[in-house]
């Protein structure tokens, strides 16, 4: 699966993509596990209010499932316009 | 329908070239990079391709159909823009100007809250401060539910 971060998110990660192994069901789980991946990762995704996620480019929310899926992006709320 | 995402600038009056034939209304909003703290020199875009096209497409087609538009466009910038310069527009072609005023304030507060953009403030020192989502945008979505 990869793993996509944007705007201050990819800052703080330091990539804005990764590729992963991972068995978690949702999204939620997804987040548990990275965050397990370093100071970085734990950092970036500690305050899940302020974080939005795409699940193969469509938004959805922590407890949408993974099983297929191929992208899952982590982005701040939106601000265009 | 059209739907743009790119770095260039666009060109409004040929975007307009024969738009919306048979339209009674075509109501067009430009946004235009703004200088909120006074020390801006450029607004810095990110966005997310595959996504973005996606999003804005889905936001066209629902206004298009929930007012019965003759036509919609949408040209979204990305990239470093300086302050003065167009971001974006939207145009909506109806056979009467309600429709088409409400649909363009759908798809802008649509477009505000819903589609994946991000904007940086650069200042003189090259640094910049990534804007945060307003509250007042969100509220602004409720009212089309």
């Amino acid at each position: 699966m990869d793993v996509l971060y944007f705007a201050w998110l990819r800052e703080r990660i330091g990539e804005p993509k990764e590729r992963i192994e991972t068995s978690a069901g949702t999204v939620r789980e997804l987040v548990s596990e990275l965050a397990a991946r370093g100071d970085r990762h734990a950092a970036a995704l500690s305050d899940l209010s302020a974080v939005r996620v795409a699940v193969d480019q469509e938004l959805a929310d922590l407890d949408a499932p993974l099983q297929g899926v191929r992208e899952v992006a982590f982005f701040p709320p939106m601000t265009g316009g | 329908m059209r739907i743009e995402v790119q770095s260039a600038p666009f060109d409004l009056a040929a975007l307009l070239n024969g738009f919306g034939a048979g339209a009674g209304a075509v109501v067009t909003f430009s946004g235009i990079v703004r200088d909120d703290t006074g020390q801006m020199v450029a607004l810095e875009l990110e966005h997310y391709p595959g996504m973005t096209e996606k999003a804005l497409t889905e936001i066209a087609v629902r206004a298009r159909h929930r007012w019965n538009l003759l036509d919609v466009a949408v040209i979204h910038r990305h990239g470093r823009l300086s302050v003065g310069e167009p971001i974006m527009c939207v145009a909506t072609a109806a056979r009467h100007r309600a429709e088409a005023f409400a649909a363009a304030e759908y798809l802008m507060d649509y477009l505000k809250s819903r589609a994946p953009f991000w904007k940086r403030e650069i200042g003189p020192d090259g640094a910049g401060a990534w804007v945060e989502a307003k509250g007042s945008d969100e509220d602004a979505l409720s009212r089309w539910d």
